[in-house]
């Protein structure tokens, strides 16, 4: 399940943030008439009904999963946390609607209509996004039902959704998908710019992702520090794994990098900044973090695994946000110098996979680190799987399936791009 | 009409949409498979016309189903997903492998070896699938899944390594090839086309007869609650002859060449043969060990399950009206443009 997890989010994102990306070219488009917004538009629908296409299957695959892998998670959860699935259901069925108008319907619609699919195809492809995060949320921190005899009663499906995780776990789904997508569409059109310096095609196509990548990229610390002291107050387990936090202290350093040791007890090689962690988690310097040894050795998840994999996606996050400021300084200093520095176009392209990296690494964390439990304090992962023997078996079907997929994918992408149109700026103004 | 009811109903009914829309789309597999003759390229093009923007909407009914199932009915969705783990697996691998090849068909290269290489990996996968569709519904009829205490006691394999699901398997694919067939006439102007197409959906519709008669044969053994449900019950009569005016109307439409209605009745009887297996199977959701009330998640959620569906079906059918008027005009509403008070089909 991990695995097609880990593909299929990486799909899901660009899902939700290209058509973003294609509508804000289209309108450009329809409110300049300049040809290349055009170009770009259609240039950029194809990409996502790649991407599309492939993130729906896969998505297909997990829906399944959720049952073939997890039949008890599901017995148990089922009607509790179905209903958000169902919602995610609608709107990705209003996605696939909309973006087989989009795609096919350039010469069918009026282009008012056209942009408003599109606006559609955004809208819907955000909305599955949070719904199903709704759901990852209750894993999280559950909430909705009572359990008596070990059967959960009164289930209360609308409480469940409003469980205490689902705002700031959805919030930050949200702005990765858009930092990641922008930031990886900026880099190839960065390194294309880099060969042909004047070409107003990657210009524009640069300036779009780079505002959509670079805005997420700004507000997603803050939607962190939300994450992080939600963790703190509902996952406490979770959070002293993250940051390697082994004794219960107040006034806890926040740790940046390190390396766990579990039999040792201690978090080794890291620079350690004082107050940082009760401020960061409670907002309050003096506040006591709870350390790992607090709770039963079985309740543990993997420290090293949880600790490192936080610490790379901070990284990212901050490459990206370091990005971000540098842009915005250029672009308020001389618009056009955006283009003009090779260093920059350089940097862009070096942090084009940063927020697929952080995307997979924050995945890693919040899941791992929520084990030995499937329902944080409820059920455990080994009570939830499928009694089903050889399950190593569908496991490498399914690895070398992906991997099959994610080749010809970027194959085609490349291909894609290899086609760019060479169109000149006359001058360089924008 | 109890919350149960009419959940399990809604998921009947999201069953249907998906035969009659995304199966038609695996049935364009079949033919890409089978074209043949001088205007086999111009058959294969018209088929990826006719799937290419409704394909991806029409494959969400199937995710619909399922949703329902483990909202409404999370015991028998863990009990199936148990069961039938391998036949749904493989499922899975169809479903995966027809998406991509016909998305990547569409934006590779338009040289001939690629494109056929794609089209292979299509076609062959919009055999399968159906295939093991049919063999995931057949086992779940067959009474050979048994539950007990919530753990499902009959191994991984018995249910549906079976001469019934199968079957059922051949019967869904000879299905939706007739489906796609029918469909395909009215997608097109040229009549050499819409000859060969007919022709096909002749020659398929025959082969739907006989698995049909094959499946209700094997019934006897394979599944016999469902088996007596089709034959005994009250409904049973009305039920048949309908499905029989449908099939013999859509022979008769596809002969006189009055494709519109050959498309109404042949969607008339898919769907009628649905519905028929599933009143045969009531109340039983999986046979023999689970009713649609055993299996029921509580009022609450049941609820809200319907009033997520009623909304969301406010805000999709207008949208799926929208889709196939843009892109199948003239061609998805013949029958009531004609003049004809006929059934209205979304």
């Amino acid at each position: 399940m991990a695995m097609s997890l880990a593909f299929h989010i990486i799909f899901a994102a660009v899902g939700i943030a290209m058509p973003l990306l294609m509508v804000i070219a289209e309108w450009r488009w329809q409110r300049t008439r300049e040809e290349v917004y055009l170009i770009l538009a259609k240039r950029w629908a194809k990409g996502t009904a790649i991407l599309f296409a492939v993130g729906a299957v896969s998505g297909t695959v997990l829906s399944f999963e959720l049952g073939l892998l997890w039949p008890q998670f599901m017995n148990y959860a089922g009607a509790i946390i179905g209903m958000p699935f169902s919602l995610e259901g609608f709107a990705f069925f209003t996605e696939a609607i909309f973006l087989g108008i989009y795609l096919y319907g350039w010469d069918r619609v009026r282009p008012r209509a056209h942009l408003l699919a599109g606006v559609l195809v955004a809208l819907s492809g955000v909305l599955s996004g949070v719904f199903v995060v709704i759901a990852n949320a209750w894993m999280n921190s559950p909430t909705g039902f009572e359990i008596a005899d070990g059967r959960p009663v009164n289930i209360d499906p609308v409480a469940a959704m409003l469980n205490p995780m689902a705002f700031s776990q959805t919030l930050h789904m949200s702005l990765a998908a858009y930092a990641a997508t922008g930031f990886a569409v900026a880099g190839i059109h960065a390194y294309l710019l880099l060969r042909d310096r004047k070409n107003l095609f990657h210009r524009r196509a640069l300036a779009i992702a780079l505002l959509v990548g670079g805005v997420a990229a700004l507000l997603q610390p803050l939607s962190g520090d939300l994450s992080a002291r939600a963790v703190a107050e509902y996952q406490p387990v979770k959070l002293a794994a993250l940051e390697g936090q082994f004794k219960t202290e107040r006034a806890a350093p926040l740790r940046i990098g390190g390396i766990p040791d579990e039999e040792a007890g201690e978090t080794r090689y890291a620079i350690e900044i004082p107050y940082g962690l009760s401020f960061l988690a409670f907002h309050d310097p003096h506040a006591e973090v709870k350390g790992l040894e607090a709770f039963p050795r079985d309740q543990w998840p993997n420290i090293l695994i949880v600790h490192i994999a936080f610490q790379v996606m901070v990284g990212m996050g901050m490459l990206m946000m370091a990005i971000a400021l540098w842009a915005a300084w250029r672009w308020w200093r001389r618009r056009g110098a955006l283009f003009e520095s090779k260093w920059f176009l350089r940097a862009v392209v070096f942090a084009a996979p940063a927020g697929m990296i952080a995307i997979e690494a924050g995945w890693t964390v919040t899941e791992v680190g929520r084990q030995p439990w499937i329902i944080q304090g409820v059920m455990r992962t080994k009570d939830a799987v499928t009694p089903m023997p050889g399950l190593v078996v569908p496991f490498i079907a399914f690895t070398v399936l992906y991997l099959f997929l994610a080749a010809i994918v970027v194959w085609l992408l490349l291909r894609q791009v290899a086609a760019s149109p060479k169109k000149e700026v006359p001058s360089a103004e924008d | 009409m109890s919350l149960e009811l009419l959940a399990a109903g809604a998921m009947v009914v999201s069953l249907m949409f998906y035969a009659l829309l995304g199966g038609a789309d695996y049935g364009g597999g079949v033919w890409d498979l089978f074209a043949r003759g001088r205007r086999a390229r111009a058959q294969r093009e018209l088929i990826a016309e006719a799937i290419g923007p409704v394909w991806e909407a029409n494959h969400v009914w199937l995710i619909l189903v399922l949703v329902i199932l483990f909202t409404g009915f999370p015991s028998a969705f863990a009990a199936i997903a148990t069961a039938l783990h391998v036949p749904l697996t493989l499922l899975l691998i169809g479903i995966v492998l027809r998406g991509s090849a016909f998305t990547f068909r569409t934006y590779d290269s338009e040289r001939d070896e690629v494109q056929q290489r794609w089209s292979r990996v299509f076609s062959v996968a919009s055999i399968i699938t159906p295939v093991l569709l049919g063999v995931t519904l057949g086992a779940i009829a067959s009474g050979t899944i048994k539950v007990e205490n919530g753990i499902v006691t009959s191994g991984f394999w018995r249910s549906w390594l079976a001469p019934f699901p199968f079957a059922v398997g051949l019967f869904a694919l000879a299905l939706f090839a007739f489906l796609a067939a029918v469909y395909l006439t009215l997608e097109t102007k040229d009549e050499k086309l819409q000859e060969d197409f007919r022709l096909r959906a002749l020659v398929a519709g025959v082969t739907v007869g006989a698995l049909a008669l094959t499946v209700f044969l094997l019934a006897g053994e394979g599944a016999p609650k469902v088996r007596a449900g089709l034959a005994a019950s009250v409904w049973a009569l009305p039920l048949h002859a309908a499905t029989a005016v449908a099939a013999v109307g859509a022979f008769y439409f596809l002969w006189k060449r009055k494709y519109a209605w050959a498309r109404l009745c042949a969607a008339a009887q898919v769907s009628l043969i649905l519905w028929g297996w599933a009143l045969a199977q009531f109340p039983y959701i999986v046979e023999p060990d689970i009713t649609i009330s055993s299996a029921a998640a509580p009022p609450q959620t049941l609820r809200l399950l319907l009033a997520a569906l009623a909304l969301g079906a406010l805000v999709l059918f207008p949208s799926f009206y929208y889709l196939f008027r843009v892109f199948k005009g003239r061609t998805a509403f013949a029958p009531l443009e004609e003049g004809e008070p006929g059934e209205k089909k979304e």
